[in-house]
């Protein structure tokens, strides 16, 4: 368990940052800046590691920082390493940014009054994890603004250590599957997912926050280089619902249910959960995990060939699932997906590009 | 009035709203006790065939175009008419005035603000989650301190001690525009509280759901709902 969070923590991304032209009043223009981002942190707080470039080139005014890529304006609240698997639907090394400076689009992007903001767009997506886990916010709200702030700090850092030493206040409590515990590779980790923490036993329809970008891709295309670019985040659909775990005697519920569940417009009535298959399959894709572990975004050995375990012809088809970078096997089953690859504040971030058979659409 | 440009509706949404009936009740009830309100009305979520469910009808609840008013003594003046703003799917055009009628003070140093109110329903909290923005009569949204200014006074006053928790501007769930949120945390433990009274939960019950939640929610922000609207038909 505890490899899966170093994996996740050390995420980073390469980005290249440029200032935007319009507001460039030297000549020659500024160099990039060539900054490594947290994969589980947020643009703006690499706003003092981003500043010096650019800080003697500023036409005079006060900063209203945001960042842009190919002309859509990022939403900062969403962690970076989220953005990058969304919005790169072939990852980009590095990954070309522009920031501003000025001329902040508020009809567009909520307010954002530098860390605070962010921080406390963390915390209340913290409080929500805790009502969906537990159904209401005691754990967050009982934690003392001291704490709350060394946990946050913990994130700004990227710090795991001290986030395990923070986090234990809070009982964050894990996924309990029975089907995936009666492997040989789950009995050897623990079950305790974030420190030492206490873990509050998962009832039988454990809920798990996940946060999903879905994409629908209308056109067909073979080589992810050829996506189009996202150009409005109107194409996007944002889905915020807490996930559902239906159990089954004997069955797993996979990653591929998962989603199934948390968009049942598109995938039509409601399937069986899929039979579990041998221990081996069900959970390669942790060892793949270990062996891709890497501190900058991986090479295309990651990629797999993706199964959509879907018989049905008019049945949407997923050409792209991502999380924290990788693209597990849809066979994997959800309680450790959830368990291993959520963010610091808990959810479960899964970008998805699905491609609608025309049947359907419009 | 003025000719507000309302956002652009993206093709992909998905708004759930439970129970519908709840919803259907409060704005009946609204709409019979409030003649000086513009109603509330539902709005469909755009049909486009992927996204179109055959469970429960999906939208959220809409109050258009509400002019509030500060007067100069520092009250919040009665609410107005206006005409509620249908969108509506079939209709590209909606009307789009809201006239000031009466202000309690008569003051003429007053300046209105518009509001609009969506209600849509929080899966994470399970509960209704009230979403506003406001704008001045040039169409300029404004911001939260501006927002402030008009707030019942207690109000204001847990606003400005609890800045990150209470009311927060954030996007609105489906419209990819910021807007203004009041915050669920407390929401379910009072629906609850308020619940406890009823001995079955019967339809009757489930359908004042929504005009209980508003009950308490809506002086937060300056709509006050008139007693009528609690009582059973």
């Amino acid at each position: 368990m505890k490899e899966a969070q170093e994996f996740v923590w050390m995420g980073a991304i390469p980005l290249q940052i440029h200032l935007h032209e319009s507001e460039v009043t030297t000549v020659p223009p500024p160099p990039p800046a060539l900054i490594l981002a947290p994969r589980i942190g947020y643009l703006p707080l690499l706003l003092p590691l981003i500043k010096p470039y650019f800080s003697s080139t500023l036409p005079p005014g006060v900063d209203t920082v945001w960042f842009e890529y190919k002309g859509l304006p990022l939403k900062w609240y969403i962690p970076t390493g989220v953005l990058f698997d969304l919005l790169c639907a072939e990852p980009e090394r590095p990954w070309n940014l522009t920031i501003h400076f000025r001329g902040y689009p508020s009809h567009l992007l909520i307010p954002c009054e530098g860390e605070d903001s962010v921080k406390w767009n963390f915390i209340n997506s913290l409080k929500e994890a805790d009502y969906i886990i537990n159904g209401n916010c005691k754990n967050v709200m009982h934690m003392s603004q001291s704490d709350q702030l060394e946990l946050w700090n913990s994130v700004v850092n990227a710090n795991l250590e001290a986030f395990i030493r923070s986090s234990s206040k809070l009982k964050s409590g894990t996924i309990e599957d029975d089907y995936a515990s009666k492997s040989s590779l789950s009995s050897q980790k623990s079950q305790k997912m974030i420190g030492e923490a206490d873990t509050s036993v998962q009832t039988k329809t454990g809920k798990v926050p996940v946060r999903l970008y879905v994409w629908n891709v209308s056109e067909d295309f073979g080589d992810m280089e050829d996506a189009p670019p996202i150009d409005s985040w109107d194409r996007i659909s944002y889905v915020n619902r807490p996930l559902e775990i239906h159990r089954e005697e004997g069955k797993c519920f996979t990653l591929h249910d998962a989603i199934k569940t948390l968009l049942p417009e598109l995938f039509g009535k409601k399937r069986k959960p899929s039979e579990g298959e041998n221990d081996e399959q069900s959970f390669g894709s942790e060892e793949e995990t270990k062996n891709n572990r890497m501190t900058e975004e991986g090479e295309g050995n990651i990629s797999q060939p993706l199964e959509t375990g879907s018989t049905a012809d008019d049945d949407p088809e997923i050409k792209l699932l991502r999380i924290q970078g990788i693209e597990p096997k849809l066979e994997t089953p959800i309680s450790w997906v959830a368990n291993h690859l959520r963010h610091p504040e808990n959810f479960l971030h899964v970008c998805v590009y699905i491609k609608v058979p025309s049947a359907k659409s419009l | 009035a003025g000719n507000f440009q309302f956002p652009e509706i993206g093709s992909l949404h998905l708004i759930r709203c439970y129970p519908p009936a709840s919803a259907q009740a409060f704005a009946e009830k609204w709409k019979l006790n409030n003649p000086a309100y513009p109603p509330w009305t539902w709005v469909k979520s755009l049909e486009v065939p992927i996204f179109a469910t055959n469970q429960v009808e999906e939208g959220y609840l809409s109050l258009e175009n509400v002019c509030i008013v500060k007067s100069n003594d520092d009250e919040v003046a009665s609410c107005v008419e206006g005409e509620a703003s249908l969108y509506d799917k079939e209709d590209e055009e909606s009307t789009d005035s809201a006239t000031l009628v009466q202000t309690s003070s008569g003051n003429d140093n007053v300046q209105p603000y518009y509001f609009d109110f969506h209600i849509i329903y929080s899966a994470s909290f399970r509960v209704p989650v009230l979403y506003f923005r406001a704008y001045c009569s040039d169409g300029r949204s404004l911001g939260l301190n501006e927002i402030e200014s008009v707030l019942p006074a207690n109000s204001a006053k847990v606003l400005l001690e609890s800045k990150w928790t209470f009311i927060t501007q954030e996007e609105h769930p489906y419209l990819n525009r910021p807007w203004c949120k009041l915050h669920p945390c407390g929401s379910s433990d009072w629906m609850k509280l308020l619940f406890q009274a009823v001995e079955k939960v019967d339809r009757p019950a489930m359908e004042l759901y929504l005009v209980s939640w508003f009950s308490v929610v809506g002086p937060v922000i300056g709509l006050g709902i008139p007693i009528q609207m609690l009582k059973e038909p």
